[in-house]
């Protein structure tokens, strides 16, 4: 498996913990995209740093070779797959403050399907 | 002091984006269970990830510039630092925008 490859799961793995294990829905939300974009502004600088400066060195026979401020392109994925994992979650913790200790439910999360502070956006259209 | 370049990057994105907790009130590292709960699941698949990529020789560090300290499992240091800072930040930043969008 090449570098790509595994970054290519890793957001796969990423989308399918934020549609459907969480359903947090983060990428059909424009706060997300606005977040991310300025992760992303500030990934470029730090990676470009890490890379350019050959702290962090990559097989060339496990990347394809093109590259982003000195990072390979699939660092861009990689820190998308890790941003979104990570809001995914932090969305979701954001419905319980203080998870109980009594048995949920089993199986339907019938009462949790709906995604915590839904973004408003649609409503609002800002 | 070379050593600690990886980890002066890491500081440097923590400095870029901590000054929003106290200045917008967005009320993340207060929340320090909830980022808990968030960071220490993330952090550990992703260091999983990251140790699977580094055996399989897809990427290594400079020791030059790294702290060279090895965790349980292959783990450098300085990496765990990594997807402990970037989750804080990405929310820190996520919570951010909420913020402002509220205020608008």
């Amino acid at each position: 498996m090449t570098y790509t490859v595994a970054v290519g799961l890793a957001v796969t793995i990423a989308l399918l913990v934020d549609l459907v294990t969480l359903r947090t829905r983060l990428v059909t939300r424009r706060v997300f995209w606005i977040a991310y974009a300025i992760v992303l502004f500030f990934q470029l600088i730090s990676n470009g740093i890490l890379a350019g400066r050959e702290v962090v060195r990559y097989d060339p026979d496990a990347i394809l070779g093109l590259r982003v401020v000195y990072a390979p392109v699939e660092d861009v994925g990689f820190g998308f797959a890790l941003v979104l994992m990570t809001l995914a979650v932090w969305v979701r913790t954001g419905a319980r403050p203080a998870p109980p200790p009594a048995p949920r439910p089993a199986r339907h999360r019938a009462a949790s399907s709906t995604p915590p502070d839904p973004d408003r956006t649609e409503a609002r259209g800002t | 002091m070379r050593h600690l370049t990886y980890v002066a990057v890491l500081a440097g994105i923590l400095a870029a984006a901590i000054w929003l907790e106290p200045v917008l009130r967005v009320g993340v590292l207060r929340q320090w269970r909830r980022l808990l709960l968030t960071v220490v699941p993330v952090a550990f698949a992703f260091s999983i990830w990251d140790i699977a990529a580094f055996r399989a020789g897809h990427w290594r560090l400079d020791p030059a510039q790294t702290t060279g300290v090895v965790l349980p499992g292959g783990l450098p240091l300085d990496e765990l630092l990594f997807f402990v800072v970037i989750p804080v930040c990405s929310v820190l930043g996520f919570e951010a925008v909420r913020t402002m969008r509220d205020r608008a």
